[in-house]
């Protein structure tokens, strides 16, 4: 049995899957409860994951799947992959909303957690009024006080 | 060197005013409830550091910033010597603040302004002096301070982030439930209280139901009290 066969008028819509901030349309994801299932090649585009003989792999870090729970992540002869799973394995909070088909991978607090026990700051890139982008590690070298605020 | 980020849901437009105001006349809000004045805002005038927009609250989610005003501290290296803490404001400030008129009482706001000069001269301190300042933390302390989220916590701004990702697509409603579980996981976050509400209807952040909120804080500080030499009472 394909992934498409499974539920083809379900298959048929787009999910919304967002990633490490990075928002991917997926044609073919199935949403069960709160998993969600993808094809190999829809998988990586959306998370940067692929699955390998030696299991979820990112660049040089793989992550075997766990003794005895291959049919939480695996299904179709390994044709489908679990993210949700693999998301909750790894900590990560997930959020989804059915009705607009979009799902939400966070961080995982003890990931967040590490950081911030590094003292190591951050970095992020974000516009000005101008829509100019400002890195903070275009300021490395000065002494810099990030200072948050609001208009609300 | 300062860079202001503001967290603003509703980007450029929402905050536009704030840097390049028409007028540099200062809202009440501002000369009372944070004990700026006239004269340190007309030296300061139209801001010539980054002013930066955080429409997501990436950096509240990276450096903990759970309210407004919030600073921290990042040295020539890169590394933090003061966490997330609350930029010399009175901790109960809004607690003192008239819901309606949105006045403070003389001795809230002379307090501060002994916070606010008391937090200037700490940066000027650490400026001049590095690492050798009194304020600049050691690892170990701005470690124990740096703290984190838990995992209800990143759940929390998991929620946030849907919430957003549906209100600029247009589900405003579904929007709004995504909102109301961010807030109820994460009840400390002010940031995404006040930004939520204020997405809900403009004005809503500084409403009825914020000051309602503030009431039912009991014996908790609206921010927390900041831990620096010079700030306490």
């Amino acid at each position: 049995m394909t992934m498409r066969n499974r539920n083809d008028e379900e298959c048929d819509m787009a999910t919304d899957i967002i990633y490490g901030g990075r928002v991917s349309e997926i044609d073919g994801a199935m949403a069960e409860g709160d998993n969600l299932w993808l094809s190999n090649a829809s998988l990586k585009r959306a998370s940067g994951w692929e699955l390998k003989p030696e299991g979820a792999c990112m660049g040089d870090m793989c992550i075997p799947i766990p003794p005895g729970r291959a049919t939480e992540f695996v299904r179709d002869n390994r044709r489908g992959f679990n993210l949700a799973a693999l998301a909750r394995y790894l900590g990560q909070p997930v959020v989804h909303d059915d009705k607009n088909r979009a799902w939400y991978f966070g961080e995982a607090a003890a990931t967040r957690r590490a950081s911030l026990a590094s003292l190591q700051a951050p970095d992020f890139e974000l516009p000005d009024l101008d829509g100019k982008m400002h890195r903070l590690s275009d300021y490395c070298g000065k002494k810099v006080l990030l200072a948050a605020w609001a208009s609300w | 060197m300062i860079i202001a980020v503001a967290l603003d849901s509703a980007g450029p437009p929402a905050v536009r005013d704030f840097i390049r105001p028409a007028s540099i006349e200062l809202p009440p809000l501002m000369k009372d409830g944070m004990g700026w004045d006239d004269g340190f805002t007309s030296r300061a005038g139209v801001p010539q550091y980054p002013c930066l927009i955080d429409q997501k609250h990436i950096v509240g989610e990276l450096y903990e910033f759970i309210n407004v005003p919030m600073v921290v501290w990042i040295d020539e290296k890169g590394r933090v010597v003061r966490p997330a803490e609350p930029a010399g404001v009175a901790e109960d400030i809004v607690r003192a603040m008239d819901p309606k008129t949105y006045q403070v009482p003389k001795k809230a706001t002379d307090e501060g302004k002994r916070l606010r000069r008391a937090y200037v001269d700490a940066i000027r301190d650490w400026v001049a002096k590095g690492d050798r300042s009194e304020f600049a933390l050691a690892p170990e302390e701005a470690r124990r301070r740096a703290g984190g989220p838990s995992d209800t916590d990143a759940l929390a701004t998991a929620n946030f982030r849907l919430g957003e990702y549906l209100f600029e697509k247009g589900h405003r409603d579904d929007a709004l439930k995504f909102f109301a579980e961010a807030r109820r996981l994460r009840p400390d976050s002010w940031s995404f209280k006040r930004q939520t509400w204020e997405l809900e209807h403009a004005g809503k952040a500084a409403g009825p139901e914020f000051f309602a909120e503030v009431g039912e804080l009991g014996d908790k500080h609206y921010y927390a009290p900041l831990k620096m030499k010079g700030s306490a009472k």
